[in-house]
């Protein structure tokens, strides 16, 4: 949910392995909490996919929960890719009346925020993503402090997802990962090659 | 500057970094080196005529948009951009505005501050993921070789391996009169350039007087500006609100070409001096202090609350 146009092409969102579970709890748990602290109507967490370039939706909690995982946006756009870019939190309100925020987006999830608050997920010294709150409460959001405190539980989420996830770039290019057909095309490739190397193919 | 070589660049005839240097005085006494100084204006507040006016502040950021009515057209567009196949960094100038409106924001606060400095805008963000620190490196070293008189830096890099060029890059800006406004980080991670001492570094205060700053005693980040539910222009002409230390940046950016424009010959440590000397919060002669009041502090309107600041 960012002011970045979607890629339309975008691949249905695979099955995900079972290794990814653990993995895919900790930041549905992540934008869960961080859409409670902020009462806020949605979270997500997008993480970056260097080698294709793009910011993908990993978590979602609350508004486009059912349809936005697994979507991809240019990662050199919108406030989600300044944010990725800079490594510096921030807040914009009165979101819903710019006219540079995409429509088609808004409309397909049939919500537009007004207020978007996002801050970087970076371990180790390395950005990872960006986790985004959207429409936090008005008493929740355009304050340093709160702002403070995204970044802060950005942090604390970032150093969790590193640590399930120990190879930084698996952890940025999950993505990339083989997932779905692609995994089972490799499979079935390893079993060719094998029935190769063993003469019987 | 002692003894330079005069080398034309796109900034105009003033030495590039690194050239002209004086490594020694053997041979030479004061006489030999003489310097014009300037003392700044008094108590470091910028004098009510100071506007910017023939100042030069270069936004590294998500670029400018060209016709926003708060900012006005940029004096300069450009774009840092990496060759997909070759990997070559090449600053070009561009026609194309902003990719996000950060960029936008952090032009209109320093024109808001400094109405009639000239804003030249370098885009780190929008050809390709540009977090890797690369491309800010190119930008920030592009801004620096054109002699800028202020650059502003509403971002940073967590990435170490850039800390070292990072590091002697700052220093070149430093000596060649050229100040770098960095944004610091709100929470303790190790990014750069803001951590050196030879920039100026800005955070946000929680005050809700859009003209103050004040000085931090226990840095790294030496400096607190607004940056709180702060009015900003934004994509299409319009202006929406924002926070975060990004958007304090700016103001210091904009205080400091205020004060260039009355006093062009200070250097950047003159400058930090002027910071310290105006902030609300230094006290220059010892006794009874008159806290004003703090909206961090829970002070509301006439409810003055004397607790605290």
């Amino acid at each position: 949910m960012t002011a970045m146009t979607p890629r339309t092409e975008s691949a249905p969102v695979p099955a995900p392995a079972p290794s990814d579970a653990p993995r895919n709890e900790l930041l549905q748990s992540v934008v869960d909490v961080a859409r409670a602290i902020f009462g806020a109507a949605a979270s997500s967490v997008l993480l970056l996919d260097e080698e294709a370039d793009e910011l993908v939706f990993r978590a979602v909690s609350g508004e486009g929960q059912e349809f936005l995982v697994g979507r991809r946006f240019p990662a050199g756009r919108g406030i989600a890719g300044w944010v990725a870019t800079s490594g510096e939190p921030m807040v914009v309100d009165d979101l819903a009346a710019d006219p540079s925020f995409d429509r088609s987006l808004a409309e397909s999830t049939a919500y537009v925020p007004n207020s978007l608050m996002a801050a970087p997920l970076i371990s180790d010294a390395r950005v990872l993503g960006v986790l985004e709150v959207l429409d936090a409460s008005p008493q929740a959001r355009s304050s340093v402090r709160e702002l403070d405190l995204l970044a802060m539980f950005a942090r604390q989420a970032a150093a969790a997802l590193r640590v399930i996830t120990p190879d930084p770039l698996a952890a940025a290019s999950a993505g990339r990962a083989l997932e779905g057909a692609q995994r089972e095309d490799a499979l079935r490739l390893l079993g060719s090659l094998e029935q190769v190397l063993r003469g019987t193919g | 500057m002692g003894t330079t070589a005069e080398t034309t660049t796109a900034a105009g005839t003033r030495p590039g970094p690194g050239l002209g240097l004086t490594w020694s005085l053997r041979g030479r006494g004061p006489e030999d080196v003489p310097v014009l100084g300037d003392p700044g204006p008094p108590g470091g507040h910028p004098a009510g005529p100071a506007t910017g006016r023939g100042v030069r502040v270069c936004v590294v950021d998500s670029g400018v948009e060209r016709d926003h009515p708060l900012v006005g057209e940029p004096a300069g567009s450009w774009v840092v951009v990496k060759d997909a196949e070759s990997g070559e960094i090449t600053v070009e100038p561009t026609t194309t505005g902003d990719t996000c409106g950060h960029g936008t924001a952090c032009a209109g606060i320093i024109r808001r501050t400094a109405p009639e400095c000239e804003i030249h805008s370098v885009r780190v963000l929008g050809e390709r993921f540009s977090g890797t620190g690369d491309i800010l490196m190119a930008g920030l070293r592009w801004a620096v070789e054109q002699r800028f008189d202020v650059v502003n830096l509403s971002l940073s890099t967590t990435r170490t391996r850039f800390a070292q060029e990072l590091h002697s890059l700052a220093d070149s800006a430093y000596f060649a009169r050229t100040v770098i406004v960095a944004s610091a980080h709100n929470t303790p991670v190790e990014s750069f350039p803001w951590r050196f001492a030879s920039v100026i570094s800005v955070g946000s205060h929680q005050e809700d007087d859009p003209d103050l700053h004040l000085y931090n005693p226990d840095p790294p980040v030496e400096f607190f500006g607004p940056g709180q539910n702060v009015s900003v222009p934004w994509l299409g002409g319009r202006t929406i609100r924002t926070t975060g230390n990004s958007f304090a940046t700016p103001y210091v950016a904009g205080l400091c070409a205020r004060i260039l424009s009355e006093h062009p010959r200070m250097t950047a440590f003159q400058l930090k001096n002027a910071l310290y000397l105006s902030a609300a919060n230094v006290r220059h002669e010892p006794g009874p202090s008159h806290p004003r009041p703090s909206t961090a502090a829970g002070d509301t309107g006439d409810d003055r609350d004397d607790s605290e600041n």
